[in-house]
């Protein structure tokens, strides 16, 4: 007989392992969950949540009245794009380039290099990027005007400039550790399949073409929808430390408008209106794209 | 064979120096900050330097290393990486064993997967976990940089697959044997996952060295900055009213030199790790994507 029982006698050693990892996050990611509430408020942190002001939905009214916001998320989804499309096809091809490597030696040298920049910081990053990019003497605007004659170029203050920075700067960080997932899957191609064309008569360009891209391409798919969700991540960590006030209309984004507004000018009720509008939205996203990508590709996270 | 085709050997060629320039592009801005923080200060601020030292000194690093603020928030660093990755890894390994199971053994299990899963898919946000730190009075301690990101799921999943393709019959046998599940796990699984173990520290620690930004939420004090948030302030923001430097010193950090010393310090312990990880990160990233 089938006994619907939690049978705790056979599975109490199970919770107790599990006991401190529920704690934690009953605590660090649950007991925020209820904080949204002062969303809702006037939240003041001498009054606390019981005693301040109800406003119903005023502060989402007044994000959207707001012009630097409306902006805001503008810019969000702007970067997030241009980061998103970039992210997706340079390491599609540089993956495809590297597979062309025959030589292993070179091929782990070069897979070295290319992912190093993914474990460093934005913080050293950033210091570098500033140093490097300067309009006075920055070695980049150097090597440009030697090489190009060109004038030297506010990167960072500038705000179209920024935008290009902050996408190209992202897609140098990471491109390389985002080939793995590519490197992985080429591997996994049926090698018959590529003898085949070659009694054919198929050249390499035709082979890519015929076999290894449409091999790729439920996975470009899965990489592509998941990376739907993360629309309005354009990447709190880099922004923070390239941007400043001369950029603020072209380059401020969610993440850092709210720790501006809530942390830095006190309006702790606004930034968590905007910053909940940003988790309900990105949730929408993120179990769409997980469905999505389970329907076209029958990817499956969990 | 297309291998031998003129075409084919031509773009080979093309291929071969083209990807160079791209990989030695991911590291030329490492090089350019080592060799002007090697750099003599009149060279450097003149932006002599490209790639090699100019007028070759460690003094940018004697005074980097000399500076007792610099020091403070290192050892910082260093604390906060070290209790922070043994009580994450030990909170994950434990958590992630039951979570293995399967349902006819486990029955609670997808209730708790879906308990840790979901803070994946929603977070409270920024603004209501930093007043619960102040309410829990950790403003200002240690605890506020550890705690939070102590669970953290994706390792746990990571953890979890690697613990599923522990074959069946070892776990079997222990309990014939009479072992308890907690002696299972520690006596059988503990010694085989070493290599997941290793892989998921070093994220782990890579992680807590980076981060920045909690220090600069929940530290008010700048004494109680981790190295990220210092060099954050100093490098980044360039503002140094937030950490009391004396007018004398100000000179020193506001070296171009100097900057790129810490720049430096900053990065290598990732550097020094990063040999050690790469070897296995390949394997965890695509066992967590990839999925038959």
């Amino acid at each position: 007989m089938y006994k619907r029982t939690w049978n705790l006698k056979k599975t109490w050693p199970f919770h107790v392992m599990l006991l401190p990892a529920v704690i934690m996050t009953l605590i660090f990611a649950y007991l925020p969950m209820g904080g949204i509430i002062m969303a809702f408020q006037e939240y003041k942190p001498w009054t606390g949540f019981s005693n301040s002001p109800w406003v119903g939905l005023d502060h989402f009214q007044y994000m959207f009245e707001r012009p630097d916001s409306k902006q805001v998320i503008l810019n969000t989804v702007i970067i997030a794009a241009l980061k998103i499309a970039s992210g997706l096809v340079i390491p599609l091809v540089f993956a495809i380039l590297l597979n062309e490597v025959r030589k292993l030696a070179y091929k782990k040298v070069l897979q070295t290099l290319v992912y190093l920049p993914h474990f460093l910081s934005w913080v050293i990053l950033g210091g570098i990027l500033l140093d490097m990019l300067s309009p006075d003497g920055g070695i980049v605007n150097k090597a440009l005007g030697f090489l190009f004659g060109v004038e030297p170029i506010f990167f960072l203050g500038d705000g179209n400039w920024f935008r290009i920075t902050v996408v190209v700067s992202d897609v140098w960080k990471e491109f390389g550790f985002s080939t793995i997932i590519f490197l992985a899957s080429l591997a996994g191609i049926n090698p018959s399949l590529y003898e085949a064309a070659e009694v054919d008569g198929a050249a390499r360009l035709k082979q890519t073409l015929h076999i290894t891209l449409p091999s790729l391409l439920p996975i470009i798919v899965v990489v592509g929808t998941l990376s739907l969700g993360n629309i309005l991540n354009a990447g709190f960590d880099q922004i923070f430390n390239l941007y400043n006030s001369l950029v603020y209309d072209k380059g401020d984004i969610i993440d850092t408008y709210v720790y501006r507004m809530a942390i830095l000018n006190g309006e702790m009720s606004f930034g968590a209106a905007v910053g909940l509008f940003k988790s309900v939205i990105g949730m929408g996203l993120i179990i769409l794209s997980y469905r999505l990508a389970y329907k076209m590709a029958n990817y499956r996270i969990f | 064979m297309y291998h031998k085709t003129l075409p084919y050997r031509i773009f080979s060629v093309f291929n071969y120096i083209f990807l160079g320039i791209l990989a030695l592009l991911c590291i030329l801005p490492l090089i350019h900050v080592l060799a002007v923080s090697l750099s003599g200060k009149a060279a450097a601020s003149a932006n002599l330097v490209s790639l090699w030292p100019v007028n070759f000194t460690f003094e940018a690093y004697v005074k980097t290393l000399g500076n007792d603020n610099f020091i403070t928030a290192l050892w910082i660093s260093v604390k906060r990486t070290v209790l922070g990755t043994a009580l994450g890894m030990i909170v994950i390994f434990l958590a992630a064993y039951p979570l293995s199971k399967d349902e006819s053994s486990f029955r609670g299990r997808s209730i708790y997967s879906w308990f840790f899963v979901f803070t994946m898919l929603f977070a409270g946000g920024m603004v209501p976990s930093y007043i619960l730190i102040q309410k829990l009075g950790l403003m200002n301690s240690l605890w506020a940089l550890i705690l939070p990101g102590l669970v953290n799921v994706w390792n746990m999943i990571l953890m979890l697959n690697f613990f599923r393709n522990v074959p069946k019959e070892l776990e079997e046998a222990a309990l014939i044997d009479g072992a308890t599940q907690f002696r299972t796990l520690f006596m059988i699984y503990l010694p085989i996952s070493m290599p997941a173990i290793a892989t998921l520290s070093l994220f782990t620690m890579v992680g807590h060295w980076n981060d920045w930004f909690s220090g600069m939420l929940y530290m008010t004090d700048y004494q109680n900055y981790p190295l990220a948030t210092f060099l954050q302030t100093i490098i980044v923001q360039q503002d140094f009213s937030k950490v009391n430097v004396d007018p004398s010193d100000l000179e020193n950090i506001a070296q171009r030199t100097v900057r790129a010393a810490q720049i430096f310090i900053g990065a290598l312990p990732v550097l020094l790790v990063y040999p050690f990880l790469q070897k296995y990160f390949v394997k965890g990233m695509v066992l967590g994507a990839v999925k038959e």
